[in-house]
């Protein structure tokens, strides 16, 4: 697929950033505040409310994580316009503040002093404006280097590491070579690889931030460990679909990255990257934490090869999924985007699939559901450092 | 010819049935995809969609290669065309 002068029709933000979707989100900044997101999710038709089990007596680094992916959820591009709601008013000035340096549309409200009616009342009013002026946005053609791509793999099997995950490895090499933002991570699913994802680190910089943030990780597991993790990672479902080892799944994992995109820049869970290129991410391997992540990160179209059928999906970032499997597409048909057996039949060659992936993703960014919007799999799901205070 | 399984590099000691059904005493192609060519072998048991078969014999101690990298260690000895999983290869992590 030619993708020089590749163009896609995306709403473009008051900050420069291009989203492919156009939500108003309901954003509780706590978990007793759900209760009225949800209220006001129902109220108001075209909005989205994002309950969560988080948001108190969370305390340090814990703390800035959970403002970073509140935040940085609020400000990912495919969202238009955001309604805070939380119980009290400092911590949600905390993230309507945030939010608004991209100088889109939000409004905090709290709870204490109002109760429920009341805070519901007047999100429900400001909402009604919100998806108002969100329905008059129109998309633009924009160029494809402005396209932010994340990926993360699901219950991956044998199949993930010769068929869906090189297919992914292929679009990759190809969106690399445009100048697109792209993003993986799954920290403990490098054992075995990572010195083969430490060669491919841009600079001795980059390297050695790689190496430690992997090390970090590492040394937590084997702080917390009872076992060699089997069930765990790999995962009972991996294990299942024939996956032996945690070396044979990062091998496997790490064929998203392709053959010729460089690591650029290593970065936080819900961090933002600061340039083009390829990043890390340091975060869980669980999918829908990590999508979280990458959603909290900017990142606005997602790719997820999957071996035995992992379901996920997520609030404001379209997840597309690939498989090879074959017993897994004909089973699970409805979950998956693109079908790359071919692969393992010889009959379509890598760089077929990830043309197949690549012109999925344009469907996709253009306003295509993907299965995941289609059957509704929202899963928003924070990452915890610690325990709260 | 069609495809029972994949070799992803050349110098594996492995490869992936792609395939549903294969079953004990099969006779079954293989494709070593980085060279683009084909293999035959016998299966030894019984092997579900996504199981790996070994393509040589193993025996305890050795290092299983897959990708062309060290993925475990064999446990118990394994023979060419037998189901190698948990039961017979072990991480070297964790």
């Amino acid at each position: 697929m030619e993708l020089k002068g590749q163009t896609f029709l995306g709403y473009r933000r008051d900050n420069g950033r291009v989203g492919i979707r156009n939500h108003v989100i309901i954003l509780p900044v706590d978990d007793i505040s759900n209760a009225a997101a949800e209220a006001v999710g129902n109220n108001i038709k075209g909005t989205l409310a994002m309950p969560h089990p988080y948001g108190r007596l969370q305390f340090g680094a814990d703390l800035d994580l959970h403002f970073r992916t509140l935040i940085g959820t609020g400000c990912n591009p495919n969202v238009a316009a955001v309604i805070v709601i939380g119980i009290e008013p400092g911590w949600t000035q905390k993230v309507v503040d945030g939010i608004r340096a991209t100088g889109k549309p939000v409004e905090g409200f709290w709870i204490e002093q109002n109760g429920d009616h009341n805070t519901i009342c007047a999100a429900s009013r400001k909402a009604r404006e919100f998806v108002q002026y969100a329905s008059e946005l129109q998309r633009e053609t924009c160029p494809l280097h402005e396209l932010w791509v994340s990926t993360k793999c699901g219950e991956s099997d044998t199949t993930s590491g010769c068929a869906a995950n090189p297919t992914v490895g292929n679009a990759f090499d190809k969106l690399y070579g445009e100048g697109c933002t792209l993003l993986f991570g799954e920290t403990s699913e490098l054992t075995g690889g990572e010195h083969l994802v430490a060669e491919r680190c841009v600079s001795p910089a980059v390297r050695e931030k790689f190496q430690a943030t992997f090390d970090r990780y590492s040394d937590m597991i084997d702080r917390h460990k009872t076992n060699d993790l089997s069930e765990s990672q790999p995962t009972k479902g991996n294990i299942e679909g024939g996956l032996t080892t945690i070396e044979e799944k990062a091998l496997g994992n790490i064929q998203k990255i392709g053959k010729q995109c460089r690591v650029d820049g290593v970065l936080d869970k819900a961090e933002s990257p600061t340039g083009k290129g390829l990043w890390f991410m340091d975060s869980s391997s669980a999918a829908a934490e990590m999508v979280t992540l990458c959603a909290a990160a900017g990142f606005v179209a997602h790719f997820f090869p999957t071996g035995q059928g992992n379901v996920i999906g997520n609030p404001i970032l379209p997840v597309i999924k690939i498989c090879g499997n074959a017993r897994t597409v004909r089973t699970m048909s409805e979950h998956i985007d693109v079908d790359v057996t071919g692969l393992l039949r010889r009959e379509i060659n890598p760089d077929q699939a990830g043309d197949q992936l690549l012109e999925m993703m344009l469907r996709t960014a253009n306003g295509r559901h993907t299965n995941a919007e289609a059957l509704g799999h929202r899963e928003f799901v924070f990452t915890r450092l610690y325990e709260s205070a | 010819m069609s495809v029972d399984f994949v070799v992803h590099d050349a110098d594996d000691d492995v490869g992936v049935v792609v395939v549903e059904g294969i079953e004990a005493g099969q006779k079954v192609t293989g494709w070593i995809m980085d060279q683009d060519r084909t293999m035959e072998c016998e299966v030894k048991s019984a092997i579900p969609i996504g199981h790996k078969l070994a393509i040589r014999d193993l025996k305890e101690g050795d290092a299983v290669i897959k990708y062309s990298v060290d993925i475990g260690r064999v446990v118990q000895p394994i023979r060419a065309g037998e189901h190698l999983h948990v039961h017979n290869v072990k991480t070297k992590r964790w």
